[in-house]
């Protein structure tokens, strides 16, 4: 007879206790870290804004209507957004399975995989959020006239960040060494960068790439964006939520099944 | 009556590829007692401490936790273990204290309890004056103990040690052991991996010899001496000519050999047999019984 008397209460799935002890982790490491994080996060978009600003902004005056800076420092905050969620999660994750072994740690604790993938993208989606908003009070610098609807765009970038760190996670999943991130970030994450509408307007791109960006979630997350600050196009932009929420929830099961093989032997 | 098992494993397969790791293995662990898993690298220690957290899930058989099915009932299981893995995976930008505090989270201690058990945890490691150090600047024997520590924080019933002193210099050993058995005086139960037989011999009351996934004996450390080995050896040293001749006289003579590198060791010359040659009589150990299971050769 084995000791059975004792039984511990039965504990679930996705268990806020686990979720909070993950992300306990991650603010404690926060804390020796954020000066680099942020500063990256912060200084990158700001340099595209500028160069993009001045360079282009000297040829272009206004695109569909907007300035040309209220059209980058609007388009930009996507990019910070990916920046600050897909290539963390790519990299931390990697490193913390590979290098530091801290999953082994984690998941020997009453902490089960789909809660390790899940707190670890709550967490990087809440900095996407965070500094997602950066290039926009930068672009207020140079002249972004502030609106209510900006105050939507700190969930916009949670939600998107949510899907790309459920994105660089499923990577970290499925890659056996941290060179094959070169694929993944020359034939994905380059091509959904420059095929987002950032920088310039997809108008006057060739019907398949119109299409293309039309299945790229950070296209989706420039346009609410844009609309959020600019005035809301009701259904279209509910569809563009919707797109995100589909990407961001399609991602993040693929990502618990990559880490699970992983993780799991 | 039997004992309240506090790890129950029978017939356990573990397969990778064309490799069984653990093979068919039956351990049994009751509660209160430390239990030494000794076995050469590559034996199926680490893959069984895995299986006991449902990091690895078994093939085959049976495993039993505190009384939970695993893998199914694991997390529950796992709430009540501390587990100290082979390779260090400590946060080193963080400081001592703060990771005892993240594992204070990530074992769910209740906020009113958390700081006194931060505590205990640093009295036990002997790490109070070191709080505040970033594990990256704390010595090697140090890290370990907060190893050790971060798996008790909680005060788990069970304790998986996986090759707790691997690497660390004796004198480091020997502060650990001190730790490992302050806390089985304390009645926590101990699963402990090893390829270390001293370690094994003064911590453990009970061994199992692992050999390619298997068992290949299991008792008191004493018991298995004087099964396997009986109670004196003779130790012949002379050229590799001579300790081939020796080793062939002695296995005529129906008793058994072990090489040691320098010399032949014949075990079992208990007195009366009347097998006399050259050479130093000395008491039987565990080393003797590890190598005669485990095979001389490394695989």
């Amino acid at each position: 007879m084995a000791a059975s008397e004792t039984r511990a209460p039965r504990i679930g799935r996705l268990e806020r206790s686990a979720l909070t002890g993950v992300l306990v982790r991650e603010v404690v490491n926060y804390s020796s870290y954020w000066r680099s994080s942020t500063f990256s996060s912060t200084v990158e978009p700001t340099i595209y804004l500028l160069a993009f600003g001045f360079g282009f902004g000297s040829l272009v005056s206004t695109i569909g209507g907007l300035d040309y800076v209220d059209f980058v420092g609007t388009g930009t905050v996507a990019t910070a957004v990916l920046f600050s969620s897909a290539f963390p999660a790519m990299f931390g994750t990697f490193v913390k399975y590979q290098f530091q072994r801290t999953y082994d740690a984690i998941l020997a604790a009453p902490v089960d995989t789909e809660e390790l993938v899940t707190a670890e993208a709550l967490w990087i989606a809440t900095r996407a959020g965070v500094y997602g908003c950066v290039p926009m009070l930068v672009a207020m610098v140079f002249g972004l006239d502030p609106s209510w609807g900006m105050l939507l765009v700190p969930f916009i970038a949670w939600l998107a960040g949510f899907g790309w760190a459920c994105f660089g996670i499923m990577i970290a999943g499925f890659a056996k060494s941290i060179e094959n991130f070169n694929y993944v970030v020359s034939a994905v994450i380059t091509p959904l960068f420059l095929l987002a509408g950032s920088f310039f307007p997809l108008d006057e791109f060739p019907d398949w790439a119109f299409a293309l960006a039309q299945i790229n979630p950070l296209h989706h997350c420039v346009q609410l964006v844009r609309h959020a600050v600019f005035g809301l196009e009701g259904w279209t932009d509910l569809a563009r939520v919707g797109a995100l929420v589909a990407f961001g929830l399609g991602v993040w099961r693929v990502a618990i099944i990559a880490m699970t093989r992983k993780l799991v032997d | 009556m039997e004992r309240e098992l506090a790890i129950r494993l029978r017939g356990a397969v573990k397969r990778y590829g064309p490799i069984t790791a653990v093979n068919g293995l039956d351990l049994d662990v009751p509660i209160g007692t430390c239990v030494g898993l000794l076995g050469p690298n590559g034996a199926g220690k680490s893959t069984t401490m895995r299986l006991l957290t449902a990091q690895s899930i078994a093939d085959e058989g049976e495993i039993e936790v505190l009384g939970l099915r695993l893998p199914g009932e694991s997390k529950m299981a796992r709430a009540q273990c501390g587990v100290t893995p082979q390779l260090d995976n400590l946060d080193t930008t963080l400081t001592v204290q703060q990771n005892l505090l993240v594992f204070a989270h990530l074992y769910r201690i209740s906020r009113g309890e958390r700081r006194a058990a931060i505590e205990r945890a640093l009295e036990m490691a002997k790490l109070v004056d070191r709080r505040d150090s970033r594990v990256d600047k704390l010595s090697g024997g140090m890290r370990r103990r907060l190893l050790i520590a971060r798996a008790l924080v909680h005060r788990p019933r069970l304790v998986l040690l996986d090759e707790p002193t691997v690497g660390l210099d004796p004198q480091v050993r020997q502060e650990l052991w001190a730790l490992i058995d302050a806390l089985r005086s304390e009645g926590t139960t101990i699963l402990m991996s090893t390829h270390y037989i001293e370690e094994a011999q003064r911590l453990a009351d009970t061994v199992m010899i692992m050999s390619h996934g298997k068992a290949v004996a299991t008792g008191a450390p004493s018991e298995l001496v004087r099964e396997h080995a009986g109670r004196q050896v003779l130790e012949v040293y002379g050229p590799p000519a001579r300790l081939a001749e020796v080793e062939a006289e002695a296995g005529s003579a129906g008793l058994r050999t072990r090489r040691t590198g320098t010399s032949i060791s014949i075990l079992g010359v208990d007195g009366e047999n009347g097998y006399e040659i050259d050479g130093e009589r000395r008491p039987a150990n565990l080393e003797d019984v590890f190598v005669l299971l485990t095979g001389e050769e490394i695989a």
